[in-house]
Order: C-alpha cells, then structure tokens, then sequence
C-alpha cells in the first residue's frame, strides 16, 4: 500500500533525476613499479648463445623448457605462502610453466615432475640431469625473503646443449606481488627465445557477467594476464560495459548505466573514486585512452547522432573529430598517436576508416566484404584486429591501409579484440547461440593457439594492459 | 484496505487526471482493450483496469503500439511503425501530464558499442516522429540500452526481429 502511494507521488516528478548514485566496489590500490635486484653472480649477461627471431612458428612447438622448482636460501615464513619460502619457489615455478605451456610457442614441464635443484646450483646448473631429460632450455630460479618482508626473486635460463647462461634477472617485491615476480621471469625467458617483446606481467580489465540473458548483470572487475588476481570493482546493480586501463593502471575508462544512461566514467583506482569523462547530458560511449594516456576519445550522441570526440585526460573542452550524418564510434590510435582507426557507417555499412589525430583525412579502410567493426590498432603499430562481420562473427587482422585481411577466429559471435602489449596475441570474447553466455578467449596472429581464459564467471570485453613496469 | 486502495486512486485521479474525469462513467468493468479507465466521483465505486500514468494503463489504450520495430541496422520510421505512433501520440496529446522514455534497443546480432548507437538513432527517430505529432519533446525522455536488454531470448530471426525495437514507457 505504501509504495503504490509512492508510486502516485512520483507521478509528478520530472524526467532527469541523476541522483548520486553509487556502484562502486572497495577500491584496490595503486599499481607500480616492480624493483630490480642485483642478481648473484656478475650484472653482464651472456653474450653468447643463440638469439632468433620467430619466423616458422611450427619449429617452435618442440622447444623442451624445464622449469623445476625455485630454491631457497634459507626456508622463511611468508605472508606469499604459508608453508614458506620453499613452497613459494614451487608455486613460482608453476605459475612460470602454465604461462609458457598457454602461449603454445613451447613445451614446458613444471616443477611437480622433476627433482629440485639446490640453492647452489642455481648458479651452477647440473647439466648433465637435464640433457639426460631431453630438455633443450632450463629455467632456474630462488627466492630469499628479507627481513623486512619483501621477497628477492632470481630468474636464470640456461642452454642445456651449450651449457651456458642465456639470461637472468632478479627482482623484488612485496609478497603479495610474488606473482609479478613469475610473470617478470617468464617474460625474461619469452623475450630471450623469442625475440619478441613480454607480455606476461600485464593486466586485464573486463566485464564479468551472470543472470540470464534478459536480465544479465554485469559489472567490472580486473585480473592479471594469466587470470589470477581477480578483483570486482562494481557491485551490479547497474550495468557497466567496455573498460579500458589507462596506460599507467592507474585508472580506467568504462561505460556505466548507474544514472540510468550509458555514460563513460573515469575510475581512479587509488582512491576507487569516479568522475564523468564530460560534464554532459548526452549519452558517451565507447572510451579509449591515448597512447600516452594525456587524451580521452570518446563518442556522443547528439539527437540520436552519435560522433567522435576527445577530450584532455585532465578535463577540459572536447574537439569534436567526426561529423557524418552516420554512426562514428569507437576509435583506436597508432601507437605513434598520430592516426587514429574508427568504425562509421556512413556508407550505409559498419566499416572501419583511418583519420589524422585532428579529425582531418578521414579514409575508408575496408574494402574486403562483409562489414567492420571495433578496429584496434596493435601496439606494434603495422596491423589492425577487427570484429569481421560475414554471417558470423569473427576476430580478424588487416594492415593499415585495409590489405592482407586474415580471419583468425571462427566461433559463431567473436568480438572486440583487444592486443596483448607485444602484439603477438589477441583476446575477445565469444558469446554462445541462444543462452548468450559469454566468455573470453585467446588467439595467436597466426591464428593458432585458441584458448579460452578461465574467469570466475562468464566474461566479455576484455581490455588488455600494457606491460607492467 | 479497499477503501484505502480506493481512495488513493482516487487521489491520483483528480490531481493528475483532470481529464479524464469528465468521460461518463462505465456501468460494467471494461475489457482489458478497452482505453479509459473510469474514474468516479463517489468513493464507493471500484475502479476497474490499470492507472492512468501506469505502463499498463498506457498499453491498455494502444495495445501493441506501445513498441515499434526496426529491420537490421535500420532506424526509419515505416508506415506501420508511424502508425503505431500516431497511437501513440493520440494518447499522449490526451494525458498531457504524462512523461515517458522511449527505450532504444538493438538485437544481439551487432557489436556492443555499435548497438548503443544504433538504438540511440532508433529511440530519437520515434521521439522526432511524436513531436511532429504535436508531442511536447520537454516529456520524452530516450535511452539506448543496445543490445543489452532482449526482450525475445532466441538467437534467430524472429527473436532478433522483437528486439530492435524502440519501446514507450511511461514514467512513474
């Protein structure tokens, strides 16, 4: 009886009540910078060895890597694992091994099948243990826990046919952060044998979703690039969509309908508080930060018309860069910051179109058939991923100027790629026929290696991270 | 309990349904079709069908107007969705005192950020249609959900072709 009282009062009031309302989960803390240690032995690594390129990723696919458990100096307690610093050295490895087996360019074995190396062989491998064990590399590693609490991790790897050291580093972090210290190394190993630029210790932002496809929530929530760390950041009672890190973590951009329109919200990670992106009435969507996270694109509709725009991260007036009687949306920049990739329709299709930083020569791209959709510019700066829509849904890649388009996915909805920070791998999120569960997933640029991230709950749009200092 | 209930209605019907009062009263409860509910002076008569200002009073006096739909990547008014506004609009221009949103919606066969926009375009194309209609745009209000909110849970056309819609609902 009381509400339908209230029911009548609010028949009186007006269209717009933006009161203050709140999503937002407890904050998570700054991001930062993980310290460099001295490692044992000499700074200078060795420059022998072997240094390569991948060119035929299939010669790849047998590169044994041993990855036995990191010793320890001394067995400790630490907050990183209860039963100490040994069982620490384990886990480390493990997390080493599952993120070199993921990324399918190698064929790791972890620590639980092989024995443990001392604490003095970590500089002094026993070679002839692991040639006898077909392993072509070997990955040693300690870690020593400090008296005031932080952890030294040591990174090495080893050619077992040349007997030789390829690279090592050390760092130290606090045990929370223990797992960065893994990604740092299987980063270090990646780059080594690869050539290619780490990606590991990075992270991901998303959405994660549950509930039935009528009444689907969906909030944003974080992890590392291996899944771990997971974090809710808003609680679902509104719906949040299409997040993205801003180059430094220390904030992100996503879509909030907590006033009740879809509205691009600036969310500082430190403090766990949000602002507008503009101080507007009008719908914005589809936030991208620069490269150098110093502007904002997003774009707004205007009665129903919607464009592009940027604005300075630190407010200031927007600069309206698309004006066509379509629909332009999204964007992504060179990693220059001097183009940026956009999709519009004003040729009566999605499709995707290169312009200036400015706004000025503004190009269509797409030229392959079927339409074009959420282009991004890889972080290396000569391919675009796209939503290729024909029929299905799929992830593919093109140059710059629209040529050698390749589609890597097939999977019935396949969309919104984002690029790890080396550009060698691409993530989206696949949404099943008819439930409409969602989920998010990964791709080599070959096209190979398709794996399905683990997430608590189903997942979609996925914005991955640059690499982590 | 009833006479409470009653009132209150009775309460809404004179502050905000002026003219409403002035139809003559039904003597027999009307079909759900039917398009005005009755309002009486006299506290002792029940009144039948939905409130005026509800969502189901509104769908009670145009039926499946309430929605218009839209094929593929599309957001033009068609004869039948001007149709469906015009209903519309002749309710609206009826009870002036009622504000309502006009919910933009796309099917899930499109890209998330694409569909916002789409069912922007959609929602403003039936806002534009009603205020050439005589609607005072000052009481619509629009939102695009894209393709976040189905209404048909089918991944086929005849659920896609539900979905792109752009749906009136009445404020309250």
């Amino acid at each position: 009886m009381k509400s339908l009282f209230a029911t009548v009062l609010l028949l009186s009031t007006t269209l717009a009540a933006t009161a203050s309302a709140q999503d937002l989960g407890a904050p998570i803390g700054e991001d930062g910078a993980v310290e460099k240690a001295a490692t044992d032995a000499s700074a200078a690594p060795a420059e022998e060895g072997i240094s390569f390129t991948v060119t035929d990723e299939s010669a790849w696919q047998d590169i044994g890597i041993a990855i036995p458990a990191f010793a320890t100096d001394r067995e400790r307690a630490t907050p990183a694992n209860e039963a100490g610093t040994g069982a620490l050295g384990r886990e480390i490895a493990r997390v080493i091994t599952a993120n070199l087996r993921n990324n399918g360019l190698f064929k790791p074995v972890g620590p639980d099948s092989l024995p443990q190396p001392t604490f003095s062989q970590i500089t002094a491998p026993a070679f002839s243990t692991w040639s006898g064990r077909s392993a072509e590399m070997l990955v040693h590693g300690y870690v020593r826990a400090r008296d005031d609490g932080r952890l030294v991790v040591g990174c090495y790897l080893y050619d077992v046919a040349l007997q030789s050291e390829l690279a090592r580093e050390g760092w130290v972090v606090g045990p929370a952060d223990w797992r960065r210290a893994a990604h740092k190394c299987s980063d270090l190993i990646f780059s080594r044998l690869t050539g290619e630029s780490p990606f590991f210790d990075s992270r991901i932002a998303y959405i994660a979703e549950t509930g039935p496809k009528d009444r689907r929530v969906k909030r944003l929530a974080v992890m590392d690039s291996d899944g771990a760390n997971h974090r809710f950041l808003t609680l679902g009672s509104a719906t949040a969509l299409t997040p993205r890190f801003s180059p430094d973590y220390s904030k992100i951009l996503y879509l909030s309908y907590v006033d009740g329109n879809p509205r691009i919200y600036v969310y500082d990670i430190g403090t766990g508080k949000q602002t507008l992106v503009t101080e507007n009435r009008n719908p914005t969507l589809a936030p991208r930060w620069s490269p150098d996270g110093k502007f904002i694109l997003y774009s707004m509709a205007v009665a129903g018309n919607t464009e592009i725009y940027r604005v300075p991260a630190t407010g200031g007036p927007s600069i309206k860069l698309t004006n066509s009687p379509g629909i332009d949306v999204g964007g992504s920049y060179s990693p220059d910051g001097k183009k940026i990739v956009f999709e519009s329709d004003r040729s009566g299709s999605q499709q995707c179109y290169v312009m200036d930083a400015d706004g000025s020569n503004q190009k269509r791209i797409s030229f392959f058939g079927g339409r074009c959709a959420t282009p991004e510019w890889s972080p290396r700066g000569d391919q675009i991923a796209f939503t290729r829509i024909a029929g299905d849904f799929n992830i593919a890649v093109m140059n710059t100027s629209g040529g050698n388009m390749r589609v890597l996915t097939r999977g019935w909805q396949d969309e919104a790629p984002t690029w790890a920070p080396n550009g060698r791998i691409i993530q989206f999120f696949r949404t099943e026929k008819n439930t409409g569960r969602s989920s998010i997933w990964q791709v080599d640029l070959t096209g190979q290696n398709e794996r399905r991230l683990p997430t608590p709950v189903d997942a979609s749009d996925p914005a991955w991270g640059p690499i982590r200092p | 309990m009833n006479r409470n209930l009653t009132t209150i209605v009775l309460l809404a019907s004179v502050t905000t349904l002026a003219a409403c009062a002035k139809k003559a009263p039904e003597t027999l409860p009307p079909p759900p079709s039917q398009t005005v509910t009755p309002s009486q002076p006299s506290p002792q008569v029940q009144p039948a069908g939905p409130m005026v200002g509800t969502q189901a009073h509104f769908a009670a006096a145009v039926g499946s107007a309430t929605t218009i739909y839209f094929d593929t990547d599309r957001y033009n008014i068609d004869s039948q969705d001007a149709a469906a506004l015009q209903a519309q609009a002749q309710y609206f221009a009826r009870y002036p005192q009622i504000t309502f949103t006009i919910e933009g919606h796309a099917d899930e066969r499109g890209t998330r950020e694409y569909n916002i926009a789409l069912g922007e375009k959609r929602a403003n194309a039936a806002k534009n249609f009603l205020v050439s209609l005589g609607v005072d745009p000052g009481r619509i209000a629009v939102v695009s959900y894209g393709k976040e909110r189905p209404v048909a849970l089918g991944s086929d056309e005849a659920s896609w072709a539900q979905n792109r819609r752009a749906a009136s609902v009445i404020i309250n």
